[in-house]
């Protein structure tokens, strides 16, 4: 088996999380604090420069999610297959996007518990009773197992409960997406687009099954 | 007088006249252009590094860059403490006015060279003298104001804009509204040529507004000519746009063609497209969520904290009365 990026999936599942999520979340912390407080009020970030950093997050993780998706029907058709080494990666980072954009989303644009004025109970209101952060968390909780199990020693130690483990990722693509329509005010050409992408990633597979499913008696 | 239940009963003075009653903020507490001026010297002086250290505080009070920023004109009204203009970037750089797009970019960009000389108004439907005018006809008789009001967003965010318009109410009064005239629904120009959003099909063009007569007759209520002393830039909604500051933004509709005197109740652009999620009265109400998000609190433009959202967006005193014995909650 080819080694993946930086071993990012060869060690400890912790390792993988870890490097995945620490280093990222620091440099973005510390990157994001010195931005605020340099060039808050000045157009050099945008008028609004939470919703754009929210919402760019958001789109990223949408994008490396497809991007792990569309590494299996890549090797298929194009026969790319050095993609393979690089898919749990590609997962990784669409869960690390997805972390940071809620993270964006909690502290800076709901700013539960920043704020003198928004108590954690907002947050409450917000997780259990707004259909569309229901469906995002929902997604981002089902894409932590995932994350954890990103390692190779998980891949060896799961066997063939791994694959269908992993197979949440078309359910995590479908809530994100969903999620992603549910959250714009009128204008859904996006999130359209974003759907068909994904209902291409999603149909290959069928095919695939089905083609391989009818062979046998062909 | 609403029930002690209501959401409103703790912000409604004693007396509801009319007149023009705020609690005006010290005129110290809108910056004027030199203490700009000088601050942003001094920052150009101190450097970026210099700047970090000032800390985020004071940052969240730093004007933009620009030499260009006007000085905001005309009398407060309703404004808090701490409530200062809104850039003139900000305010003319950050718009929704779906007609030109949906982001918030896109007016700037795509609403340039937007024809609004010449411009006509027609004022019709129940009133005894309508009319078809053209825009410096219709604004002749009327005292234009500068005035500076807050503005709130139902997406959340909010600005502090220094509107230059005339009252509605004059516009009306001098068409004559007859007795039967209840509400007053007001339309922007179709013209997809011009108006390149008007192509898709995201709102039902074109787009259409409402209010009750007794709201359009409101003191508060401005057909806004200009901002910032200035002609209002297309993308604010040139040449004519409505102002009502203690209604959510969406309220204000933009580049008005027509001003029409109903009976009934007009059904809105945003009634027709989301009825679950914007009403007819749009008040601006901390105590009632929008259904994706809750309404009481604000990220103000230009600064990070968020600000706790006021009843009628801090015109309480003004027009709480104008909605008495109203369930708040049914009428959104």
């Amino acid at each position: 088996m080819t080694r993946p990026w930086f071993g990012l999936t060869s060690g400890p599942w912790w390792v993988a999380v870890g490097v995945a999520l620490v280093p990222p979340l620091a440099v973005f912390g510390v990157v994001t604090a010195i931005l605020i407080d340099l060039f808050w009020g000045t157009r050099l970030l945008g008028t609004d420069p939470v919703k754009a950093g929210e919402h760019a997050l958001g789109e990223w993780t949408i994008r490396l999610l497809f991007a792990s998706l569309a590494v299996t029907p890549l090797r298929r058709l194009a026969g790319w297959n050095w993609l393979a080494r690089h898919r749990r990666t590609l997962g990784l980072y669409a869960f690390l996007s997805a972390v940071l954009h809620f993270t964006v989303w909690l502290l800076l644009d709901l700013q539960a518990g920043v704020s003198d004025y928004v108590g954690w109970e907002t947050l409450e209101t917000d997780l259990t009773k707004r259909p569309y952060l229901i469906v995002g968390m929902t997604a981002l909780l089902l894409m932590t197992p995932l994350a954890i199990t990103s390692t190779q020693g998980m891949i060896r130690r799961l066997g063939r409960r791994w694959q269908r483990l992993h197979r949440l990722a078309y359910l995590i693509a479908i809530l994100g997406v969903i999620h992603w329509g549910m959250s714009v005010k009128k204008d859904l050409a996006d999130p359209i687009l974003g759907g068909l992408v994904l209902a291409g990633l999603l149909g290959f597979r069928v095919w695939e099954w089905r083609r391989r499913t009818a062979a046998p008696a062909a | 007088m609403p029930s002690a239940a209501t959401p409103l009963e703790p912000f409604l003075s004693t007396d509801h006249t009319l007149t023009m009653r705020f609690s005006l903020p010290p005129s110290s507490e809108i910056t004027p252009e030199g203490v700009y001026l000088n601050r942003r010297r001094f920052l150009a002086a101190a450097g970026l590094i210099g700047a970090g250290l000032v800390g985020t505080g004071s940052i969240h009070a730093l004007p933009p860059r620009d030499e260009a920023q006007p000085k905001p004109l005309g009398k407060p009204y309703g404004l808090q403490p701490g409530d200062t203009p809104t850039s003139w970037e900000d305010v003319t750089g950050y718009n929704n006015f779906y007609e030109f797009g949906t982001g918030k970019e896109d007016p700037a960009e795509h609403a340039q060279g937007f024809r609004t000389k010449p411009w006509t108004v027609r004022i019709d439907g129940l009133v005894e003298k309508p009319g078809t005018y053209a825009l410096e006809d219709f604004l002749k008789p009327s005292v234009v104001e500068d005035r500076i009001y807050r503005m709130r967003c139902v997406e959340g965010w909010s600005m502090v804009i220094p509107w230059r318009g005339i009252m509605l109410a004059d516009v009306i009064k001098r068409a004559k509204p007859t007795s039967k005239a209840a509400f007053v629904e007001l339309t922007t120009l179709m013209d997809p040529a011009q108006m390149p959003g008007q192509r898709y099909p995201v709102l039902d063009w074109p787009y259409v507004e409402g209010l009750r007569l007794d709201e359009a007759m409101h003191p508060l209520t401005l057909l806004a000519t200009g901002v910032y002393g200035r002609e209002l830039p297309p993308q604010n909604g040139a040449p004519l746009r409505l102002v009502v500051p203690w209604k959510y933004g969406f309220k204000g509709i933009k580049s008005i063609v027509r001003i029409r005197l109903v009976e009934r109740m007009p059904r809105s652009s945003w009634m027709q497209a989301i009825p679950s999620e914007y009403g007819f009265y749009a008040n601006v109400n901390p105590a009632v969520d929008h259904p994706r998000w809750s309404q009481a609190t604000e990220r103000r433009i230009g600064s990070f904290r968020r600000i706790p959202t006021l009843p009628f967006n801090g015109y309480a005193d003004q027009v709480a009365s104008l909605y008495a014995g109203m369930d708040l909650r049914k009428n959104y």
